[in-house]
């Protein structure tokens, strides 16, 4: 099997390599059980909008697990963050400065959060799960007691053009994906933060006695996290054209398994944001596939657990 | 030497939460009227044994230094698959809670293979595994909701019925008695029994637990089929309680149980905790929850106080382990 892989050139390394080989073998399967529908624009475009909010949740949590730790609350922070810039804006929806207010204003929400999950983690020494799932649960709190528990909609199409609009044929929302995991490669690969990450994730106490600000460091991590929700929050909101408390939660546990899918090591240490990227086509394009062939979305879900598994497997017996 | 002993009991993470626990109690007593009634008692620890019962569990496999995220789902299963016997063949609470508990053990011991086989951190295995069970269920049960069960199942256990202050009958019924059986159960195999004992030896420290002889495998496979066992036997109780089965009705319960035990003081990296710090946080939790409801509290303001004494509490905990680590350098 392996011999046959190397000899199709494919990338040697394992999470890659069997990615493009389910990416292949599910394209493959739709040509020819669904071919017309799949490849249609129209189901093209739909799988196109469904990546980037995924995505940036991925890209969210992957950041944390680089470094050994997760992030429970991302959700949380996202919905922190949509309803913060919700009641803003719903105050007086034409004002355009208004609007502005209100993208500084979640911003400023999200960010808070973000340094507080870092204070927790880097300076006070709580566990990472433990600390998001605390202040996952105090968020969530917060975020019923600013909603009521109620529905905000009604936004300007300065923010809804987020989700609908698109820029030489690409939507707005894989743009800005496209943009924020550029970005997230430049720091991970090209910068210092990026090389502490990774030793973080592989040794923090070393990193400390190397001379390295892990703290600090740490704070970063978990800000540009939470920073990462802010943008989420824009999209789901122009998405749904509403913000409330619990939305997007099964984004959660999804987001982590995309991640690992993506080849990122779950003790830290290592992962590529392309792996990320590669994980988030081949869930998209197997939920897409499996939905056009009427497959119950139960059934989806169960799969991604089991691929994960079996995934995890098929490195391990490589390794 | 008594001060010392003295001391050690101050400083333990126990005492502190007992103390918060305590002041609540008088707080609410003084404040409301029908905190402490035995009616009310009863009724706090009957609402509160599913989370009891599945705290005990994920207690087991946090000490072995795992984690389950994936309890919810082996009991939406334990207790379909239960519920489904009872409706076509009858029996009794027994066969219930032995079903289930089978089950349970069954899914709770892949999870085992696939943590100890795979060896990836036990949180990423039984995220996975949790879509697994939970996506297979609702395919085959098409999310269906059961209801209509025997009357033996509804009406449930009564021991000791008495009528309380407020008029209402109160008897120690099927949840708490559970409850009960699981904590007694739980304490004596994790202090008495020498599994039990190997299962902290296990969390404290793997490597050197397995080099004096320690079977790793075993000790896995016994702390995720406890956990599974315990689900099982968590979700009959839930079902006699809400009378019915749907589905998905546990589901987003993980979250909560893990922060019931941790809140009782159980280190996330195994080895370090007691059922009674367990026991502790749940009821700090119950106290709380009731104790909100009783002062009318609206419910908004439920999630943000517990939120915050989770923080609070994760927070001392960690400060406090790290002041021992200085002193022990």
């Amino acid at each position: 099997m392996n011999q046959l892989l190397d000899t199709l050139r494919l990338p040697k390394d394992a999470s890659a390599r069997y990615l493009l080989v389910l990416l292949f073998g599910s394209l493959a399967f739709m040509l020819v059980a669904n071919g017309e529908v799949f490849y249609s624009l129209s189901n093209l475009q739909s799988i196109a909008s469904q990546i980037p909010l995924l995505g940036i949740f991925a890209f969210a949590m992957a950041i944390c697990m680089l470094t050994g730790g997760i992030n429970l609350s991302i959700i949380a922070t996202t919905n922190a963050s949509a309803l913060v810039m919700a009641n803003i804006i719903v105050l007086a929806p034409e004002s355009s400065t208004v609007l502005l207010l209100a993208l500084v204003a979640g911003f400023v929400a999200a960010l808070i959060i973000g340094l507080f999950n870092g204070m927790l983690i880097a300076y006070i020494g709580v566990s990472p799960i433990l600390a998001t799932l605390g202040s996952m649960t105090l968020i969530n709190g917060f975020n019923i007691l600013l909603s009521g528990g109620s529905v905000i909609s009604g936004f300007p199409d300065g923010l809804l053009v987020l989700a609908s609009g698109a820029v030489i044929g690409i939507p707005i929302p894989l743009l800005l994906l496209l943009v924020i995991g550029f970005i997230l490669w430049l720091v991970l690969e090209h910068t210092v933060l990026g090389q502490t990450i990774f030793l973080l994730g592989s040794n923090e106490e070393a990193t400390f006695y190397s001379g390295v600000n892990t703290k600090k460091s740490l704070m970063y991590v978990y800000a540009i996290s939470s920073i990462l929700c802010w943008v989420a929050a824009l999209i789901m909101m122009a998405k749904f054209n509403s913000a409330k408390a619990g939305y997007g939660e099964s984004y959660l546990l999804t987001a982590i398994l995309a991640s690992v899918l993506g080849g990122i090591n779950p003790d830290g240490g290592f992962g590529r944001v392309i792996g990320i990227g590669l994980a988030l086509i081949v869930l998209q394009v197997l939920e897409s596939g499996m939905n056009l062939l009427g497959i119950s979305s139960y059934l989806t879900m169960a799969l991604w657990g089991g691929i994960i598994i079996l995934f995890i497997a098929l490195k391990r017996q490589k390794a | 030497m008594h001060n010392l002993l003295w001391n050690k009991i101050i400083k333990s993470h126990e005492f502190n939460l007992a103390a918060i626990i305590i002041i609540l109690f008088i707080g609410l007593t003084v404040t409301t009227e029908g905190f402490l009634t035995l009616g009310n008692i009863f009724d706090m620890s009957e609402s509160t044994a599913v989370l009891g019962i599945m705290a005990c569990g994920l207690f087991v496999v946090l000490i072995a230094g795992g984690i389950d995220i994936s309890f919810p789902a082996t009991a939406a299963i334990a207790q379909y698959v239960s519920a489904t016997y009872i409706l076509s063949l009858g029996g009794n609470f027994f066969i219930a809670f032995l079903i289930a508990a089978a089950v349970g053990i069954v899914l709770g011991l892949i999870n085992a293979v696939f943590v100890y086989k795979l060896k990836v951190p036990s949180i990423i295995i039984t995220i996975s595994t949790l879509n697994l069970y939970f996506g297979l269920l609702m395919y085959f049960s098409n999310g269906e909701w059961l209801y209509g069960f025997p009357d033996w199942f509804m009406n449930g256990v009564h021991l000791f019925p008495f009528i309380g202050t407020d008029g209402y009958d109160y008897s120690l019924s099927l949840p708490i008695i559970t409850f009960l059986v699981v904590i007694v159960t739980t304490s004596i195999f994790m202090t008495k029994v020498r599994l039990g004992r190997q299962i902290y030896a296990v969390g404290g420290n793997a490597d050197a637990a397995s080099r004096i002889g320690i079977n790793l495998f075993t000790i896995n496979l016994l702390v995720y089929g406890y956990m599974g066992a315990l689900a099982g036997i968590a979700s009959i109780v839930q079902m006699q309680i809400s009378q019915s089965v749907a589905p998905n009705s546990l589901m987003g319960f993980e979250l909560t149980v893990l922060a019931a035990v941790v809140l009782g003081g159980v280190s996330m990296t195994g080895g370090k905790g007691s059922l009674f710090g367990v026991i502790l946080g749940v009821a700090l939790l119950a106290v709380l929850k009731n104790g909100l409801t009783l002062l009318s509290i609206p419910s908004y303001w439920h999630t943000v106080l517990t939120g915050s004494i989770i923080v609070f509490s994760i927070s001392m905990t960690a400060l406090n382990n790290k002041k021992q680590r200085l002193r022990e350098a």
